[in-house]
């Protein structure tokens, strides 16, 4: 499976290293891997965030995840591609998200990765409800633009 | 006609409930599911929708059996 939903914690190293070890499709060919880990930072829209859950639908998401993979390896070369999603509940500095991609080549791996994330942010189901040390908890409205304002 | 409804996140909560099942003759429109269950209010604002678990318009059609979900905007990843 390329596309794991994990309600548990993961070392998002740890996979990458056990998805290139196992995979039939690197051999000596691959000469690029791209890769992205999103984690559960401390701070949102100016308040600080004590931890979160992530709320999916399951069946959905996980088809939308193998759809967005499919795209981009029709759209660019690659030799293989892994995303590993958490859903639950998560603890500050966890990894919510891995993206990895392995290529021959640095351009299709780079281009790749960054095309999975951000089509994974614009449309895979999937909601955060952070919790803040304030006051209770919020559902997020929207992702940002993936820039420090 | 019957359709299978779910809600997420935010709308789950607004709606009190995870999904329910909906009896009704014409029902043309994922729109029109929406206004059954929800006393004739519109879609709110920036709503998404999904029949069989594929994103839709809120004008696609429905048909028996189908599953209709509505959620807000999504903050994967």
């Amino acid at each position: 499976m390329s596309v794991t939903l994990t309600p548990t914690e993961f070392s998002p190293y740890r996979e990458l290293e056990d998805h290139q070890r196992r995979s039939s499709a690197l051999t000596g060919n691959c000469g690029a891997t791209a890769s992205f880990v999103g984690t559960l930072r401390d701070f949102n829209e100016g308040d600080r965030v004590t931890g979160m859950f992530l709320e999916h639908y399951p069946g959905m998401t996980e088809r939308c995840l193998e759809s967005i993979r499919t795209t981009a390896h029709q759209r660019w070369k690659l030799l293989d591609s892994l995303i590993v999603h958490r859903v639950g509940e998560i603890a500050l500095g966890e990894a919510i998200v891995l993206v990895a991609v392995w290529s021959s080549h640095r351009g299709d791996a780079f281009d790749a990765c960054r095309y999975i994330i951000e089509e994974l942010k614009q449309r895979a189901p999937f909601w955060k409800r952070e919790s803040l040390e304030s006051s209770g908890s919020r559902w997020v409205t929207h992702n940002t633009d993936g820039y420090a304002s | 006609m019957t359709i299978q409804i779910r809600y997420f996140a935010a709308l789950r909560e607004r709606m009190g409930r995870s999904g329910e099942s909906l009896v009704a003759d014409r029902l043309n429109t994922v729109e029109d599911v929406w206004r059954a269950v929800a006393q004739g209010s519109p879609l709110p604002e920036r709503t998404l929708c999904a029949v069989n678990m594929e994103y839709v318009q809120s004008g696609a059609t429905v048909k028996d059996g189908d599953e209709v979900a509505f959620f807000p905007p999504v903050t994967g990843g």
